[in-house]
């Protein structure tokens, strides 16, 4: 068995070839998946909020999309991988309640998504594949040896991206 | 604004320890009256957990839960959400129903279950709004509620999102209702909008 590593909600692991890094539950959370396929190591973010800047508390880099995703990437390069290299996955962003109405805590999860994507791109960082949005929790497992992405939901199916 | 945020998480807990006693004696009997029946209440319980522990609230952070979100509009703004366990939500729609306690093969809710669901929402929502509207003279109303059926992590981190832009931790009452030998134990949350902290301060005559 490999070794496997969960990443809580607003924290983030990074690991060396072979093992498993998994975050279980996200809901408007965005898991961001990083990989190096040479080195095979994998990073891991759950990121909460959009951005670092407008908020009072900024001391956690990993509840940010911004500060958490250029924290992640230092960390790998300390262990070994190489940024050029990396390869990201993007999972999560639900909309858990179906307010027609109003209030920011509704779109919460879409702004995360646009925040990590926007984040990875200035980073250089290309995204290979996402399974964002829609409705419904979503528990991933990030894999070393192949750097796939398992996605598993209640009622919406398991997939691998 | 130059709130410290050990003051805020303070201050949120002192809110939710007294709505949680006020607003859960409203609901236990709120709830006596739907179901025609005596229902008790434990004294609610102000929890305050780290993000990364919320996960272990409810068995788990894919355990399957119940979650009811409502708006709260008025002379503040924020949401409440209240999280049930699959198990206990069907104990309470058994109870409603008027079925045997010993009902539950199916953790499945069709569509009278949970409207059923959502109007145990609202009654509850009523009992805890009008407590704080009590303590702080706000004017408060609630909006219609919405439901989610899915693992706990997922639906906590609606709550955990907002408590994230204040703080690192997130709030909430743990309260059971007893009826005869059924008890149905729910996780309360005050989610105010960040705007809203100085108002309830305020109304509460805190100095922020």
């Amino acid at each position: 068995m490999n070794n496997l590593i969960k990443v809580g909600m607003a924290d983030l692991q990074v690991m060396s070839h072979p093992g498993v890094l998994t975050t279980l539950g996200l809901g408007s959370c965005v898991g961001v998946a990083l990989y190096d396929p040479y080195t095979k190591i994998i990073g891991l973010a759950h990121i909460m909020l959009p951005s670092s800047e407008n908020s009072r508390n900024n001391k956690n880099k990993a509840k940010f999309a911004d500060t958490g995703i250029s924290e992640v990437i230092k960390k790998m390069m300390e262990i070994g991988a190489s940024k050029n290299a990396m390869e990201a996955k993007l999972a999560g962003g639900a909309q858990m309640f179906s307010f027609s109405s109003m209030s920011e805590i509704m779109r919460i999860g879409e702004r995360n998504i646009i925040a990590a994507r926007g984040k990875l791109s200035e980073m250089g960082i290309r995204i290979v594949s996402e399974d964002v949005g829609g409705n419904f929790g979503r528990t991933i497992e990030l894999h070393s040896d192949s750097g796939k992405l398992l996605v598993k939901t209640i009622g919406h199916g398991k997939k691998e991206i | 604004m130059g709130m410290d945020f050990k003051k805020i998480d303070n201050f949120h807990i002192d809110v939710l320890r007294e709505i949680g006693n006020i607003g859960s004696g409203n609901a236990a009997t709120a709830l006596a009256k739907m179901l025609n029946r005596k229902v008790d209440m434990k004294v609610p319980e102000v929890k305050i957990l780290e993000f990364k522990d919320v996960s272990e609230i409810l068995g788990g952070a894919e355990n399957q839960v119940v979650g009811l979100l409502l708006g709260i509009n008025g002379d503040i703004n924020g949401d409440i959400m209240f999280l049930l366990g699959v198990k206990d939500a069907k104990i309470l729609v058994n109870m409603l129903f008027g079925r045997s306690k010993d009902d539950r093969s199916n953790l499945a809710f069709d569509e009278m279950e949970v409207s059923a669901l959502k109007e145990v929402g609202n009654i509850l929502a009523g009992s805890y709004i009008s407590a704080l509207s009590t303590l702080t003279s706000l004017k408060l109303k609630p909006t219609v509620p919405e439901l989610a059926i899915d693992m706990a992590g997922a639906i906590l981190s609606v709550p955990a999102i907002e408590f994230g832009k204040v703080g690192d931790t997130v709030l909430f009452i743990e309260t059971e209702f007893i009826e005869g030998e059924d008890r149905v134990s729910g996780n309360f949350f005050l989610i105010p909008d960040i705007e809203s902290y100085d108002i309830l301060m305020n109304a509460l005559g805190v100095n922020s």
